[in-house]
């Protein structure tokens, strides 16, 4: 259904001008259909995501398995997974009356919606989904290598950094595919928080327009069956395939790690 | 001596990672419910918004969303509870049943805006059920399709082959067993990955913007065919769209609150029926 | 000469590729006890397994040739699983009691095979004595089975299956699991319980085949080695192969 929908879409647009393109304009006389512009937002909000949650993440994960006590682990743990749970309208309301002001106070801007926002945000949603299958991975290591290291007189903590953590790459890869997964297709959040402006960002502090803040911002105005309305579909597929070719790498991963644990 | 105080960045490094995710979740929680506890009262949630939802309360949104995952869950669980017992019981190992699960899986991590625009091409017009509260919970339930199989099937997993080779050996049908003793005994597994649905369900924006969520409905609906306000959309509104956002920050906390006190409640009883299903065995 | 109540004939399985039983031919004599002994891997649980078609789940397993209970195969089209398994009822290595209460674990037994409603606590009541458990759990019929020590577990399977009358009751090692004293009981109870069954046993230990066995089946390598009377098997093997592993050689 969404393959017909944007096969409708390409009937009358292009496929070169929706690549290549930059402008998304489609209330404009002539209708501009460029996807770039939000792939490139898409791909800002995403990457400044990562860039944080993907060092935090880790780094507590190898907290949570190597450092913590079992019992300060069994209170962090049920925790971690409350923050999964918050509803992402929630954390995209946070993200006007918290994170923004806060950004623009501290930059000198007009208002604090902008890609720094939406990445601070993702970076919070991603988190729980990193945490626990890092955590899954470090643990997943066996003892007896942890053993072998320490008893080459390599102490607690080189153990961690030169054996148990490269030991563990493949699930770490994973867990940020699928931290990476989660972002990507975050709808509420970025919608709230980036200040949905559809043109080429130049930095985090610019303005961006998500694929998927697009859709949910023009879907419910748009008349069924025109060339707007399969344009969503079209740029819906593209994200769909992007999703999909990245959970497939992190199932990959995910796989190598189960064949490492047995 | 430069040893030491590499070792000291790193645990640096470790612990204030994990204080900082603390303290995320902490601000989270506190900045809500500071702002917010002040609005929520037993009125706010059982009132009609007043004065263009600058006044008033929450009623239908709190109605709505419940109706909404009430649908959800009626919609998914016996499809997914089959499903998960046909593929963990009847269907044997082959090829096929590995492109289901990865399919399964696969449809798992499909953004939830997309399952959205399907249920709107679906439902919505293909269907003809309109924008309503039906076409949103059947939207809703085909994204929490994929969750219940994956939880209920490892409920399954877990019921060592023993106690199946029990009942079968007493003469019991394959169904008779799976009635009597495999679908008993997993239960509480099952029951935790419902639960944990329906908090994903009630928290949810983006499928039901095109399938049947309204800005102000001011009644409790009566029909699966009409429009509904819903919790998280409420909230949306109200923090992006109202035209006096300002003045209606505070009841945007609230929503917000309630929001999370519902999604946690469930949360905690699914967490609280793994505990005790885990210290039992 | 005795009746034969459970028999193979040219009975070969395979498991994937693997072939673990080689044209096994076997009869059982009525009410006695046979032990089928063998070191780890020689297919005398798959054997066992094979008489209550407990492989007919596992899609990987091929089997050829009849079994025959009374003289009826029991892999033909026509016969009904579920009536079948009445008649020769299994006992496995590990205790495996429903998550029930200790009646119910026998009521839910008679249930399924639709034994009237009246008779059911007066048939529960004798298999539990006969599995000499009535006097330990009379009171407390009510309890959950999994509250049982392992052993009274093991003779609450026994009743359970017992309770539906059969005539063969086949048994996978169903000491291994469980200390000296309660293994002592089981195997009074199997001593007593032959005089009305057909018994069929896997078991690994020696002393216990030659205390409770009427016959004696030795199996090496998927194949039936030698098949003869408890003092034939223990005093007299006529194989060099059953002579060393009965005198504890190897396995």
């Amino acid at each position: 259904m969404l393959l017909y929908n944007s096969a409708a879409f390409f009937a009358d647009v292009k496929p070169v001008d929706f690549f290549t393109g930059s402008q998304w304009d489609p209330e404009s006389a002539k209708g501009k259909y460029s996807i770039a512009p939000l792939l490139v937002s898409t791909g800002l909000v995403t990457l400044g995501a990562m860039l944080i949650a993907v060092p935090l993440g880790i780094f507590t994960a190898a907290f949570l398995s190597e450092l913590a006590h079992p019992k300060l682990k069994n209170i962090l743990k049920p925790f971690i997974e409350m923050l999964a749970a918050i509803p992402s309208v929630a954390i995209g309301f946070l993200g006007i009356v918290l994170v923004g002001p806060g950004i623009a106070k501290i930059f000198g801007l007009a208002n604090g919606l902008n890609a720094l926002n939406g990445a601070v945000l993702l970076s919070v949603m991603a988190l729980p989904t990193i945490i626990t299958i890092s955590e899954d991975a470090i643990n997943a290591v066996p003892q007896s290598h942890r053993e072998a290291s320490l008893a080459l007189v390599a102490n607690k903590w080189e153990t961690l950094f030169k054996v148990t953590i490269p030991a563990a790459l493949p699930g770490l890869i994973a867990a940020v595919m699928l931290g990476l997964g989660r972002a990507l297709g975050e709808t509420m959040t970025v919608l709230m928080a980036t200040g949905n402006a559809a043109v080429l960002p130049t930095g985090f502090l610019d303005s961006v327009r998500t694929i998927t803040a697009t859709i949910a911002i023009e879907m419910g105005e748009v008349p069924f069956q025109t060339t707007h309305y399969f344009a969503l579909f079209a740029i819906a597929v593209v994200l769909f395939l992007i999703t999909l070719a990245i959970n497939l790498a992190g199932e990959y991963f995910v796989n190598r790690l189960r064949k490492f644990h047995a | 001596m430069i040893k030491k105080l590499k070792y000291i960045v790193d645990w640096i490094l470790l612990t204030g990672s994990t204080v900082i995710v603390c303290v995320i979740l902490g601000i989270i929680l506190g900045d809500i419910f500071s702002k917010g506890a002040s609005a929520i009262s037993w009125d706010f949630i059982t009132g009609l918004p007043t004065d263009g939802m600058t006044k008033g309360g929450i009623l239908p949104a709190v109605a709505g969303t419940l109706v909404l995952t009430l649908i959800t869950t009626l919609f998914s669980v016996p499809f997914g509870v089959a499903c998960a017992i046909y593929l963990n019981e009847y269907a044997k190992p082959s090829v096929f049943t590995n492109i289901i699960r990865a399919s399964i899986r696969n449809l798992a991590g499909i953004p939830s805006i997309i399952y959205g625009l399907f249920g709107l091409a679906l439902f919505v017009q293909s269907l003809r059920l309109g924008t309503s509260v039906l076409s949103a919970g059947l939207t809703l339930g085909l994204l929490s399709l994929p969750y219940i199989i994956t939880t209920t099937e490892e409920a399954l997993k877990r019921i060592p082959n023993s106690m199946r080779e029990a009942t079968l050996a007493l003469g019991a049908t394959q169904f008779e067993t799976i009635k009597d003793v495999v679908l008993p005994k997993a239960l509480p597994g099952i029951l935790t990955g419902v639960i944990l649905t329906m908090s994903r369900a009630a928290g949810e924006t983006a499928p039901i913007l095109f399938t049947g969520v309204a800005f102000y409905i001011n009644d409790v609906g009566t029909s699966v065919n009409q429009e509904f306000m819903a919790l998280p959309y409420h909230l949306y509104m109200l923090s992006t769209q109202h035209q006096a956002i300002e003045q209606v920050r505070p009841l945007a906390y609230a929503t917000a609150g309630v929001l999370i006190l519902l999604v946690f409640l469930l949360n905690i009883i699914a967490f609280y029926i793994r505990y005790k299903y885990r210290t039992k065995d | 000469m005795d009746k034969i109540k459970l028999s193979a004939h040219r009975l070969n399985l395979h498991f994937g590729k693997k072939h673990v039983l080689k044209n096994i031919h076997i009869d059982f004599p009525n009410n006695k006890v046979t032990s089928l002994i063998g070191p780890s891997g020689c297919g005398k649980s798959t054997l066992l397994r094979s008489f209550n078609r407990m492989h007919d789940l596992s899609p990987d397993v091929k089997i050829e040739g009849d079994i025959q209970l009374d003289g009826n195969n029991i892999y033909d089209k026509k016969v009904s699983v579920t009536a079948m398994r009445k008649r020769i009822g299994m006992v496995f290595q590990k205790p495996n009691p429903l998550p029930k209460s200790i009646y119910e674990n026998l009521s839910y037994a008679l249930k399924l095979h639709a034994f009237p409603k009246n008779e059911i606590p007066g048939l529960i009541e004798m298999a539990l004595k006969e599995s000499y458990l009535w006097d330990e759990v009379k009171d407390e019929l009510k309890k959950p089975a999994v509250k049982l020590s392992g052993g009274q577990q093991q003779r609450l399977c026994i009743a359970r299956t017992v309770v539906l009358r059969p005539e063969v009751i086949l048994m996978d090692e169903p000491c291994s699991a469980l200390d000296p004293i309660s293994s002592h009981k089981i195997e009074e109870l199997i001593m007593s319980l032959k005089s009305n069954y057909t018994i069929v046993i896997v078991t690994h230990n020696m002393q216990q085949a030659q205390r409770i066995s009427d016959k004696v089946a030795f199996m090496y390598l998927g194949e039936l080695v030698e098949f003869d009377s408890s003092e034939n098997i223990f005093k007299d093997p006529q194989k060099e192969l059953t002579r060393n592993y009965v005198n504890g050689h190897f396995g």
